[in-house]
């Protein structure tokens, strides 16, 4: 008797140890809990929200940036325009490495500081070869140097993007204008798309992004350049908030060589398409089927 | 009839619940251990989750690390574990059955494993239920995702269903009516290929990674897995041979072993072509393997990793092969052991993170697993072993007939009728190994 007795004192205290211990090891995670509000945990996908719920959404996140980075931004929700196909061209006889493109992403994009993250890598290539494999991406040195060429890489907004169709649960698309997003708010962070995108075009959000209160744009959009959250992969937009505005993207307008073409495919008196018309261009990796819309190009 | 059932089933279940909380010091101290590993992993996840991924030591350029590499294995565990199945009711082997169900109950520790480690890996889990399908937005068929959501989940009950089913007449003394398990025995067979297919196909599915993107992916993972379940059947059927009263004869340990020696042959004839593909081509194709084997540009990180891979399977099949793996226990296990660590490297540090070196733009970022990663790994598989040894300890009276409803029953049960009727050694090696040779 007393021994049963025992063993089920024994039980009791044991399963009531084991159960503190678990709410000691599970403890990081109340005041994680507790910054997540209850609104954002319920949000609905980006394309099931109507113009109502979408404007709560986002004075919601300007709210939570004022909060968290003591800045106050204005986030719109920018949408295609009609009859509007964004094509990009780099015309690389003339683009000298010099990455001011990749540091006009970083600001323009509210990218984290503490990393210098960017939405574009520039490989240093050896003349006369087209092989990525001798290609440099961290080159430190003055530039151009010789025997050189430069090849800058951002995402080619696929027209047959695997990472849109590996995605589970739908959090990345390709919109009517070509372009490729992510909703923030909606993506799970599984990384799939990291690994299916063939030009290293993604990002994932290690860390929560630092950013100083001044050094933030304040200019923002739902689906561009806002602050991402911690956890979910991000990606270039091509500046959807400035180019589906009639503006260029920050890339473009921070290139000091004019290395960069953009516009409207569908406009036959683009830039673009007097390109795509009058120059060889090629694509990268065109063997895998992706059909990027962004085209590279020397000059003869 | 039915409300009797309503009657007995809680008493079934609250009867099982019961004995997972009793045992010797033994047991006591073997679920501490656990709980405590799993509770240690349970710390770095959480702080994983509010501090970021960045603890862990994955990069954008390698994007999957440690667990993915986990849950890869995991699946193969699961679909391993049911290829016993296969011998005991394709070919009718009754000695097999009673183990097969074991092997099934391994087949839910290990999808549990895997359901854990695709958790670990998501930078949201709060938004894990945008994976539901009905409540989020659930990309099928297109994403290869979701397909594996499907079958592991599908797997998951489809084992639970017919483990639960099978205990629980047992547990009345009733003979189980065939209609309900042997139909879902099948399925679990073909199910179990399919996680694994599903599984290779989220990696060679993906044009911009020459060194997954390969047609002999799938078979190549069906052969480890075969490698993987009867590995750890055979170990694990020795300890509950151990540390119970079931009587567990020879026979399967040997049908499982002649399984094993076939297929481990077969998993390294498949790498080795591979790396023929890889090697005598070149370019891009090469450049990972490359990497992998020999090191490039002066990094080295997974070289150590693959070669002991490489030297454990081989070390392995060769065990295998000497006639003293047919007598002596010691290496048969010994065999086995290494055939399961080599399989779990070579499906992790040798093909998912080299699947990410190079960079799809060719750029050398290496990979070491971090402090809370191997972590989260060790709670990960504590806790599937909880689930194992809890499931297996409260299955066993029941399969022996000890717990049922009419309370104490003789101790000598069905499962096993005739332990002497033991199964010459060689002659089901031929009979089991045909499904796995295609
Ligand atoms: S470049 Fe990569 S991220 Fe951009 S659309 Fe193509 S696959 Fe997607
Ligand atoms: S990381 Fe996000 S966007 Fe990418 S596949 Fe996963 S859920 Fe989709």
């Amino acid at each position: 008797m007393t021994k049963v007795n025992r063993r089920v004192a024994l039980k009791v205290v044991g399963t009531t140890l084991g159960a503190g211990a678990f709410a000691q090891a599970m403890a990081p995670l109340r005041e994680w809990a507790r910054d997540l509000s209850l609104d954002e945990f319920l949000q609905r996908h980006y394309r099931e929200l109507d113009k109502e719920e979408m404007e709560r959404v986002l004075r919601r996140l300007e709210e939570e940036t004022a909060a968290e980075y003591g800045r106050d931004v204005h986030i719109r929700d920018v949408r295609p325009m009609e009859d509007v196909q964004f094509g990009y061209a780099l015309n690389l006889s003339v683009c000298i490495g010099c990455r001011r493109c990749a540091e006009a992403c970083h600001e323009e994009n509210n990218h984290d500081r503490a990393t210098n993250n960017s939405y574009i890598r520039v490989l240093e290539m050896d003349q006369g070869s087209f092989d990525l494999e001798q290609g440099n991406a961290t080159y430190d040195h003055e530039v151009p140097a010789p025997g050189k060429y430069y090849l800058p890489v951002q995402c080619q907004q696929c027209d047959n993007p695997p990472c849109v169709d590996v995605c589970p649960v739908q959090a990345t698309w390709k919109e009517s204008d070509g372009i490729v997003v992510v909703d923030y708010n909606w993506c799970i962070g599984c990384r799939y798309c990291e690994a299916a995108c063939p030009y290293h075009a993604r990002r994932f959000n290690w860390h929560k992004p630092e950013l100083a209160p001044e050094d933030i744009n304040p200019d923002q959009a739902y689906l561009s350049n806002r602050i991402r959250p911690a956890g979910v992969v991000e990606k270039c937009t091509f500046c959807l908030h400035r180019t589906r505005e009639g503006r260029l993207p920050a890339c473009l307008e921070a290139c000091p060589t004019g290395a960069r073409v953009f516009g409207n495919l569908l406009d036959p008196d683009s830039e673009i398409r007097w390109v795509l018309e009058n120059k060889r261009v090629f694509v990268l990796k065109e063997e895998l089927g992706t059909r990027p819309r962004f085209f590279y190009f020397f000059d003869e | 009839m039915g409300s009797s059932h309503a009657a007995t089933y809680p008493r079934f279940l609250w009867q099982l619940f019961k004995l997972g909380f009793e045992g010797t010091w033994r047991f006591y101290a073997w679920m501490t251990v656990l709980t405590a590993v799993a509770l240690v992993g349970a710390n770095a996840w959480a702080h994983q989750v509010v501090e970021g991924m960045g603890l862990t030591g994955m990069s954008d350029h390698v994007s999957w690390g440690l667990y993915i590499a986990n849950f890869t294995f995991g699946v193969g565990l699961a679909a391993g574990a049911v290829m016993m199945v296969i011998p005991a009711y394709l070919y009718d082997d009754h000695e097999m059955h009673s183990v097969v169900l074991i092997g099934e109950m391994l087949a839910i520790a290990a999808i549990s494993l895997c359901l854990a480690f695709v958790l670990a890996d998501l930078g949201r889990p709060d938004r894990f239920w945008h994976l539901l399908p009905g409540l989020g937005r659930f990309n099928w068929p297109i994403s290869m995702l979701t397909w594996d959501v499907i079958v592991l989940n599908g797997y998951l009950l489809l084992n639970l269903h017919i483990t639960g089913y099978l205990l629980y007449m047992r547990f009345l003394g009733r003979k189980p009516a065939k209609r309900w398990y042997l139909p879902f025995v099948f399925l679990s067979i073909f199910w179990a290929v399919s996680i694994h297919t599903v599984t290779a196909f989220l990696y060679s599915g993906l044009g911009g990674r020459p060194f997954w993107n390969s047609a002999l992916l799938a078979p190549r993972f069906i052969a480890s897995a075969f490698i993987t379940g009867p590995a750890f059947v055979i170990l694990l059927l020795q300890v509950v041979r151990r540390y119970s009263d079931f009587h567990i004869g020879d026979g399967p340990l040997r049908t499982l072993a002649s399984v094993l020696r076939v297929t481990v042959l077969l998993n390294l004839f498949m790498l080795g072509s591979e790396l023929f593909t890889a090697f005598y081509t070149g370019g891009a194709h090469a450049t990972a393997a490359k990497y992998l084997f020999f090191g490039s540009h002066g990094k080295h990180g997974l070289v150590p990793w693959i070669w002991s891979a490489v030297a454990f399977n081989v070390a392995s099949a060769l065990l295998l092969h000497l006639p003293a793996s047919r007598t002596s226990k010691l290496v048969l296990n010994v065999a086995c052991a290494l055939a399961f660590v080599g399989v779990w490297i070579e499906k992790g540090m040798g093909l998912i993170v080299p699947g990410f070196v190079p960079s799809t733009l060719h750029e050398l970022v290496e990979y070491a697993p971090s402090l809370t990663e191997w972590r989260v790994t060790a709670g990960i598989w504590a806790l599937c072993l909880m689930i194992l040894t809890v499931s297996i300890k409260v299955a066993l009276p029941v399969l022996s007939g000890r717990l049922g409803l009419q309370g104490t029953a003789p101790a000598r049960s069905p499962a096993h009728p005739n332990p002497t009727r033991a199964i010459p050694p060689t002659e089901p090696a031929e009979r089991s190994a045909a499904p796995v040779a295609e």
